[in-house]
């Protein structure tokens, strides 16, 4: 299929299969080899190429980004980051100065990130750069050169222009079905379509393709249905499109459930949630996401629609179990949303490492206590069971009792009867159990004015 | 003049442009096919079936080729011969390449290589150190032992004694580009390989070897790898003779690049460890009597295996004098990957083991484990200032350069040790949630080659009637800067602008027979040598000029661009044309060979090692308590580079180095499931420090100090030692975990926050 897009700023027209992925045809179809491959898998950031839409800039990993997700946007690579006349961009004179390369295989990633970030303004290195892994310079000397850039002026061709307003935008019509570019149609495609693929981010699905060699069928993309995304707030209600990336969930949840937000910092990087879809991840039902356990929480509702109508469930009851969902097979997620109400969500994510890592176990909780008796507690875990799910006995420990460490400590012994984790590469089911109940204790001891996270502390 | 300035990697405009090249990004010629193994699935047994009829007809498969097919050698090791390419009857750990798709595209050949029917019928496997020493699958007839005076009388006769046992885990290279190699056939058989390699040359023995061809019909070319870190030594070799077997037997170009996936799981990584000791100490935690047994996980094929081990047993005292020692290394078969070279060598394990028994002495004796270490220092003997005499390794060699009691005290002063231990003890009472912990730990580590014959290198420098120069020599850039350091000595040499010298990659034809870059000699050996090929060349022009213009030719000066010979001055340029107009040869190789050592490893006697290199890092850590989590705070590093060729590129390599080892030893874990597959094999799931982990507060110096040791402009080797920096981020979180309640806590590497979990438990008294 054709998809069109700028790129370095020229006008390009691609014709590819629906899953060739950008950095497949930049480096064989185009000889671009300055985007390196790194992993295949979206974990290292070698890829990373700056796309522009019509919401902004935002890097993204190539390697899992299926050409048809670019169409009509304007992808900068490596190669388009100095100026046409070839002089360098800050963040590439600032790498020099800095010796903020060795090997150089991951600079190239680094760079576009960089640049995307200078860009946007953004000054949260760590955060920005959490999704390029450098093996030689220990990242000391890239920090010094991103910050050198953030005062330097973006150079004039950084800002690119979109091709085409993406939004509702069909492209190129695919082989069958007319690709469904509103929710009714979506609906209609999955009738027929039953055996069919929806694509959103391609965080997951890029790496069925890459690693897996799974044959989609036809597919789907969500990037063509503008109503799939966004967040709507009303004074009672936080409604969010399934398309929603976590970037954007991020940024729009921030103000009423801080706590959810800081989670998502941590969930992949900036280029997997620039891409990754709340809906995405919900619909995938592993029991390690992130996005489910803090929604279950939040006591989400989930909107699921077809050709028959729209239907709502509780979030929990979603997930029934490992693999499974009750979704049949005509079925979307078209929505989620939560109640909002005072802020009363803690979450707790537990990972071998802090950026870009799985969690071994993703605890959060929503406690409210009202004259010192808990009122309503919803404990929602991740990583300790098939699906995400609530810590029923742990909830009634909770309920209806003194908020005290008494209290706290009946809970963490109900946890056990709760769950009966899985050891794996991430932890083994003894640590998983201890340190879900200890996130407990953790929730208690932070309500109580204690310092409980090493990320807060200093040296 | 361009010695010890801080000039930036030769290829940094290239790096930051996407311009610079490796194997993947050569321009190939059409009709370039590309490869992929076939992986075995079991990790022990006999092949009794191989149905390759479903990969020989998926799309794009051009052939299909299994051992029998292969026209001569099968074997891509680089020790023992025990390393077949394609296995031939039997498969000795999961991933292990069992046939070679060649194909039109890179995604055809993966894909056709999982679609083979496979039957194996399986033995039983061996998998954990211990597994191996029940079966006695070794290495070796038996265990290496080197000692010194007697250990079991010594302990018998100790004040205080401790036993322990100690696991280090492996380490995953993660060099961001994976192994990657392409072969163009030329005529009459020749064969060009351009290969991601440390070791052009023995990617140009064994392929030879599987082509049936002399060396001399192979030429290897390495520009530049994207990482290295020892994972490029030998595990290359298998990429560089499949490409050339296929390109052999297709009449095609052959390229082939590992999946990230494939590559972690075909390839060797860290050796991991047992180390199990029994120690005994006076009452100032003096040591008197050292016996460790090391157990090292060698992987199904002998790879490197015996010097690695043997560079274990080597840094087995790290920086402390043990009057009677006893050494013992066991080097195990498993049937898992074949563990191989990284970073460091076995040095890493052996010192690990050695700083993690002197952190149990300090805590039995509720003393600094600082003041342990200091009381354990090696005399700072043989020098100037020292009054002492040197003390001399349990391998007999005279430690005569001993720097660390400056070295650390100055450390001790500038990172304020004391009062920050103070502090962190204070700020321990006070939270019963959050511990942070402290510790300094010091680097001795030798330099050189333990095999003897490999320390040489050699150079061959042009220099054209322009004044343009290149340069050549055996090394390869991995990303260490050794091309900027030498193009820097062969600068100086020639009193010329760096824009003067292009720097060429690696070639087999250029420079014959060299060894791998590695052991941290790259910048040693080849600076030498192209310092001696420099100053053949620059010899002849003086020599020349000093003709012309009546004077001696140790008076005619090179420097600055000019060329001054008595009255008269030259540009370089002028002196390169009036020498070839001369019909005098401004070309020249060169050659280095590194003196005075002498190293017997069976009896584990002599001078293995022409100089040590130092170093010493402080690290602060804050763990959680309740899951153990942790951080690295702040690390404070002071280096021993001798007289650095390129500061800059040599505090590149200790920063880079510090969180590489901080990493092996904390987040870095690999798991292998029951069945012997790699569960860790893929960055979503082998957690390498990312940008967050680095220290929050990093300050890094370098010793002002030169080598005492004959060097390239009296520098010192800087690639592998700092990796042992790392160590102290380790020792910090045993301290943390110390905090926790009275015991030992028993710390096991890699500190994942599972691990430090653990030890706050043993800490407390509760397992």
């Amino acid at each position: 299929m054709r998809t069109r897009f700028h790129l370095n700023g020229t006008p390009v027209t691609a014709d590819t299969s629906p899953t060739t992925t950008l950095l497949d045809w930049l480096r064989e179809d185009r000889n671009l080899t300055g985007t390196k491959e790194g992993c295949n898998e979206g974990d290292c950031g070698a890829c990373s190429v700056m796309v522009t839409d019509e919401t902004g800039a935002r890097a993204l990993n190539a390697c899992i980004l299926f050409m048809p997700q670019i169409e009509g946007k304007a992808i900068r690579t490596v190669e388009g980051i100095a100026a046409p006349d070839g002089t360098l961009h800050p963040v590439q004179e600032a790498m020099i100065k800095h010796h903020g390369s060795q090997c150089g295989f991951c600079t190239p990633g680094f760079v576009t990130t960089m640049a995307t970030a200078h860009l946007n303004g953004a000054t949260d290195h760590d955060t920005q750069l959490a999704g390029n892994l450098c093996r030689c310079t220990g990242y000391a000397p890239i920090i010094r050169a991103a910050q050198e850039a953030e005062h330097a002026p973006v150079p004039d061709h950084m800002h690119d222009t979109p091709l085409l307003l993406t939004k509702n935008t069909a492209g190129e019509p695919q082989a069958g079905a007319e690709p469904p570019i509103t929710p009714a149609a979506l609906a209609t495609w999955m009738d027929q379509t039953p055996q069919g693929t929806l694509i959103a981010g391609a965080t997951d699905v890029g790496l069925w393709v890459n690693k897996g060699f799974r044959d989609l069928g036809p597919v789907a993309f969500l990037n063509r249905i503008p109503e799939l995304a966004g967040v709507d707030v009303s004074d009672d209600t936080i409604r969010i499109g399934a398309a929603t990336t976590l970037s954007d969930l991020q940024r729009a949840i921030a103000p009423h459930y801080p706590a959810f937000a800081e989670l998502i910092r941590r969930y992949g990087s900036v280029q997997v949630r620039n891409a990754a879809t709340i809906g995405g991840n919900v619909a995938n039902g592993s029991p390690i996401g992130d996005g489910s356990p803090a929604l279950i929480a939040l006591d989400a509702t989930l909107h699921l629609r077809s050709v028959n109508g729209t239907r709502t469930l509780p979030l929990e009851d979603f997930f029934v179990a490992y693999g499974k969902q009750d979704r049949a097979d005509n079925e979307f997620i078209e929505a989620i949303s939560i109640p909002r109400r005072t802020d009363h969500l803690r979450c707790y994510k537990l990972s071998k490492r802090f950026d870009q890592d799985i969690s071994a176990v993703c605890g959060c909780f929503w406690i409210e206590v009202t004259e010192g008796i808990v009122t309503q507690a919803r404990l929602a875990f991740g990583g300790m069971a098939g699906t995400p799910c609530r810590a029923g006995w742990a909830e009634a420990a909770l309920n209806g009792n003194s908020w005290n460490e008494a209290t706290i400590a009946a809970a963490m012994t109900a946890l056990s009867q709760d769950f009966t984790p899985l050891s794996d590469m991430r932890a083994s089911a003894s640590y998983r159990m201890e340190a879900a109940q200890n996130m407990l204790l953790r929730a208690w001891l932070e309500d109580q004015g204690q310092t409980a996270n090493v990320l807060e502390v200093t040296p | 003049m361009s010695i010890a300035t801080p000039l930036p990697h030769d290829a940094a405009h290239l790096h930051v442009t996407g311009a610079a090249r490796y194997v993947d990004d050569t321009p190939t010629p059409s009709g370039t096919l590309h490869l992929a193994f076939g992986l075995s699935t079991s990790a022990s047994g006999r092949i009794t079936a191989l149905d390759l009829e479903a990969a020989r007809s998926a799309p794009g498969v051009v052939d299909v080729v299994v051992a029998d097919d292969l026209p001569f050698d099968n074997d891509v090791s680089p020790s023992a011969h025990d390393e077949p390419l394609l296995a031939k009857e039997t498969v000795h750990y999961v991933g292990q390449p069992l046939f070679l798709v060649i194909a039109t595209s890179h995604l055809a050949a993966r894909f056709a290589a999982r679609q083979a029917k496979v039957e194996i019928a399986e033995s039983t496997p061996t998998f954990s150190i211990e597994d191996a020493l029940a079966a006695d699958a070794r290495f070796e007839d038996g265990p290496r032992i080197y000692e010194r005076g007697d250990a079991a009388r010594a302990l018998a006769q100790a004040e205080n004694s401790l036993s322990g046992q100690f696991h280090i885990g492996g380490q995953e290279h993660f060099y961001l580009e994976g192994q990657a190699a392409l072969a163009l056939p030329g005529e009459d058989g020749d064969m060009h390989v351009i290969s991601s390699t440390q070791h052009p040359t023995e990617i140009q023995h064994k392929v030879a070897e599987a082509i049936g061809k002399p060396m001399h019909a192979v030429r290897v070319e390495t520009r530049r790898m994207g990482g290295g870190f020892g994972g490029k030594e030998s595990q290359g070799n298998a990429l560089a003779v499949a490409c050339a077997v296929a390109a052999l037997r297709t009449g095609k170009p052959c390229k082939m690049r590992y999946d990230r996936d494939d590559d972690m799981i075909v390839t060797g990584k860290r050796h991991d460890f047992r180390i199990d000791y029994d120690v005994g100490f006076d009452a100032k935690g003096r040591i008197t009597a050292l016996d460790v047994r090391h157990f090292t996980r060698c992987g199904w094929a002998m790879d490197l295996s015996l010097p690695v081990a043997d560079r274990a047993m080597l840094h087995a005292d790290n920086a402390y004098w043990l009057p009677d020692m006893r050494i013992e290394s066991h080097r195990l078969r498993t049937n898992t990957q074949s563990a191989t070279a990284f970073r460091g060598f076995g040095g890493p394990q052996g010192m690990l083991g050695m700083e993690r028994i002197v952190d149990h002495i300090a805590a039995y004796l509720g003393l600094d484990p600082l003041l342990v270490r200091q009381r354990n220092f090696y005399t700072s003997g043989g020098g100037i200032s020292g009054q002492k005499k040197a003390q001399t390794t349990p391998y007999g060699q005279v430690v005569d350069d001993f720097i660390l009691d400056d070295l650390v005290e100055q450390l001790r002063a500038s990172s304020d040790y004391d009062a920050r231990r103070a502090a962190i003890a204070q700020w321990n009472a006070a939270n019963p949630v959050l511990k942070k912990g402290i510790a300094l730990s010091p680097v001795k580590f030798g330099i050189s080659f333990t095999l003897t014959h490999l320390n040489q290198a050699g150079a061959l420098v042009h220099v054209y009637a322009d004044g343009s120069i290149h340069l050549n020599h055996g090394g390869t850039e991995m990303g260490q800067g050794l091309f900027q350091k030498v193009a820097q000595v062969a600068a100086s040499r020639f009193g010329i602008d760096m824009a003067a010298i292009k720097i060429t990659a690696t070639d087999t034809a250029k420079v014959p027979n060299t060894s791998a870059t590695a052991a941290s000699s790259g910048s040693d050996l080849n600076g030498m040598a192209v310092k001696a090929a420099c100053d053949t060349i620059r010899d002849r022009m003086a020599t020349h000029l000093a003709q012309l213009h009546q004077c001696a030719p140790d008076t005619v000066r090179f420097t600055d661009g000019q060329v001054i010979a008595g009255e008269a001055t030259y540009s370089f340029a002028e002196v390169a044309a009036l020498t070839h107009q001369a019909r005098i040869s401004l070309s020249s190789t060169g050659f280095y060979k590194t003196p005075d050592i002498k190293w017997d490893r069976i009896k584990g006697h002599g001078r293995p090692f022409f100089y040590f290199a130092y170093g010493a890092a402080v690290t602060e850590v804050v763990i959680d308590t309740l899951t153990g989590e942790n951080r690295i705070l702040r690390a404070d590093v002071l280096h021993d580079a001798g007289a650095s060729l390129n500061p800059a590129l040599d505090i590149g390599q200790v920063e880079g180095g510090y969180v590489q080892g901080a990493g092996w030893l904390t987040t870095e874990e690999l798991v292998w499931d029951d069945a012997g597959r790699l569960c860790t094999h893929a960055p979503s799931t082998y957690k390498i420090p990312a940008c967050g982990d680095r220290p929050d507060v990093f300050n890094v110096a370098l010793w002002d100090g030169e080598n005492r040791a004959d060097t390239i402009y009296k520098s010192k080797a800087v690639g592998e030692p700092p990796l042992m920096l790392g160590i102290s981020a380790f020792l910090a979180l045993s301290d943390a975990a110390s905090a926790c309640g009275p015991h030992y806590p028993d710390l096991q590497a890699p500190a994942t926050g599972e691990a430090v979990m653990h030890a706050i438990h043993k800490a407390r008294g509760d397992v």
